[in-house]
């Protein structure tokens, strides 16, 4: 057995070396085609996670990136001293769950409507005007919004609150309306693209099952809690951990756009996106920026591995990897 | 089919068009602004029904031309550019790693698919493309940053390739001696124009609607807005767009400058291009989103 073995291993090795390095060669050109991409993740995806040991770094312009002294942890614990670090993680989580929860429940239940139109027309026509709003950048949501709510010229307060009654609100410098302003919005934007995801698995189903449910004299209502819902369980589990494992991102131009970066809604509409744009952009505090970026970066991969890792134990082929 | 599924039927549909509507409305709000009358929008407010009407804003906008021309211009270049270098980079890496028996194929694929999974964040991000790059007030800071190459769209286009792309074929090609760069263009990418559409789709709607790299980018350099940028300064200085001429000529029209509807009417030219095109890409549309909902 063993001097079989020994026997050929060699030439098959040989036999493996020479046809790995022909493939190398047949293949050469289409690696030197591919060769601007791995330029490219390395400057723009790679060099900047190196470059979060920047956090480290008491970081001047004028020293630049390489000679900037190193601070140890004094950027993080002046991260902390300030208030805006806990009003940032508390807003940018809450913010998460929020949306998470309702989204998930708006895309599901109109996802369920589309599914039982029988009218293939009009089902076509509310799936393409559902995605509208997807199609717009959130500096034109930000001008929507405030011809709806700015000033008390705003559509809500001259057509709807002072006929009614009811005093103008001066939406723009209340910071507590904003978290439901703010949830409307994104649901707003959202749902449409949300809603076609979850109606495409929901048109993958074995449609005899319905049937068999039918000639059963089953109801609509029974059939969508008996079949649909946990037909689509699976989808909705995973979707809901992959959003989990943003739960450390925001929609920067959701907080930052829409309520207009006004000061005085700060408290409610600070997440940790906009809190870095400030202290980078505004303030000209690199070292905070930089403290704020890394516990992002570092927080939202440990959960992504989190939450790919209880993935794989609820269905391996939904995983990431 | 009784009447209770008539009566289903109609209830869903009200739900639904009320819900089409929600998505709808509010652009009419935004386009009916842009044609009210200054007086009457500070007066009685933004309405669906404004009780005058006035070209005003657009008037206006036409004596600034100049400044809007060119932001358009720069955001259709941007956008041009953007998107073919996209899909050019997200196709040469995606067929490279479509390859089954492609050496390193492994490592690639985890070099690919790791920035999905960690990423540096924005301060180090600028700190590379404006201190060693210097793209800071240049065209280079609209089109590099962020969008240029993403691992999500070589992924769906490796699926693509690899599904879509029968091994027979290229054995065939292979025999008659086509060079692998052949296979690619003649026989690959020629089958892969559905997503080859998607891709480009999604890349350029990216482009034409970024402003985050012109807020970061263009300090200075205010000639190279694009509408986006336009449209996010003026949302705290509305003089952006004051000329010395536009507001002559409006002066001597004894008309005051509609500071409120301007800015709506700058929005609307920013919304109709994309609205007019959205019936011809939005199955292409629908389709990407399909294919790449439940893994992105």
């Amino acid at each position: 057995m063993k001097s079989s073995k020994n026997a050929i291993t060699p030439e098959i090795r040989a036999k493996e070396r020479k046809s790995f390095r022909s493939r190398l060669k047949r293949y050469a050109p289409l690696y030197l085609l591919a060769l601007p991409s791995f330029i490219y993740l390395i400057i723009n995806n790679y060099m900047p996670m190196v470059g979060l040991t920047l956090a480290f770094k008491k970081f001047s312009f004028a020293k630049g990136i390489f000679a900037s002294p190193w601070n140890g942890v004094e950027n993080f614990s002046y991260l902390f001293g300030s208030k805006w670090a806990k009003i940032m993680f508390k807003n940018t989580i809450l913010y998460n769950l929020v949306f998470l929860v309702l989204g998930t429940v708006f895309a599901v239940t109109v996802a369920i409507l589309l599914n039982e139109l029988v009218n293939a027309k009009l089902k076509q026509v509310y799936q393409t005007v559902i995605l509208i709003p997807h199609l717009f950048s959130m500096v034109i949501v930000g001008y929507i919004v405030f011809a709806f709510l700015g000033g008390t010229n705003g559509f809500v307060n001259s057509h709807i609150l002072t006929p009614l009654g009811a005093k103008a609100i001066n939406w723009y410098t209340k910071a507590k309306y904003w978290p439901v302003i703010l949830t409307i919005v994104h649901l707003w934007k959202g749902f449409g693209f949300q809603s076609i995801v979850y109606y495409a698995t929901l048109v993958g189903f074995d449609q005899s099952l319905y049937e068999a449910a039918m000639v059963d004299g089953a109801t609509k209502w029974q059939q969508i809690k008996s079949i649909t819902i946990p037909l689509l369980k699976p989808t909705v589990i995973i979707l809901t951990i992959m959003s989990l494992g943003r739960m450390f991102n925001s929609d920067f131009g959701l907080f930052y756009q829409v309520p207009q970066n006004n000061g005085m809604l700060y408290t409610t509409t600070t997440t940790i996106d906009t809190y870095v744009y400030r202290a980078l952009m505004m303030d000209n505090d690199v070292g905070r920026s930089l403290a704020a970026g890394f516990l992002q970066s570092i927080l939202g991969f440990i959960v992504v591995m989190l939450a790919n890792f209880t993935v794989r134990k609820v269905d391996e082929n939904s995983a990431l990897f | 089919m009784g009447i209770v599924n008539k009566k289903t039927q109609f209830i869903l549909n009200l739900i639904m068009t009320i819900l089409a509507l929600a998505c709808i409305l509010p652009f009419v709000l935004l386009i009916m602004a842009s044609l009210t009358d200054e007086v009457v929008l500070t007066t009685q407010g933004y309405s669906f029904f404004p009780s005058k009407f006035s070209l005003d804003a657009y008037q206006y906008l036409l004596s600034a031309a100049g400044r809007i021309l060119r932001a358009y211009g720069m955001t259709i270049f941007v956008t041009a550019v953007g998107t073919t270098g996209n899909v050019f980079l997200t196709m040469f890496m995606a067929y490279l790693l479509s390859k089954k028996d492609l050496p390193f194929r492994t490592a690639i694929s985890f070099f690919v698919f790791f920035t999905m999974l960690f990423n540096g964040g924005m301060v180090p991000s600028y700190l590379i493309w404006t201190e060693i790059f210097h793209v800071r007030d240049t065209v280079a800071g609209l089109i590099f940053p962020n969008l240029f190459l993403g691992a999500y769209n070589i992924i769906l286009m490796r699926t693509y390739f690899t599904s879509n792309v029968p091994e027979e074929i290229i054995d065939a090609a292979r025999i008659d001696s086509c060079s692998e760069i052949g296979i690619l263009f003649k026989i690959a990418l020629p089958l892969s124009r559905p997503m080859i559409a998607t891709v480009a789709l999604f890349s350029g709607l990216a482009y034409w609607n970024d402003w985050i790299n012109g807020l970061y980018y263009l300090v200075r350099e205010r000639d190279l807005y694009t509408i986006q940028n336009v449209l996010n300064t003026m949302v705290s200085n509305a003089e952006f767009l004051q000329s010395s001429a536009a507001i002559s000529s409006f002066q001597s029209l004894n008309i005051s400058i509609p500071t409120a509807g301007i800015r709506m009417a700058i929005a609307v030219i920013a919304v109709v291009p994309v609205l007019i095109i959205y019936p011809f890409f939005q199955k292409s549309f629908v389709k990407g989103i399909v294919v790449g909902g439940v893994k992105g």
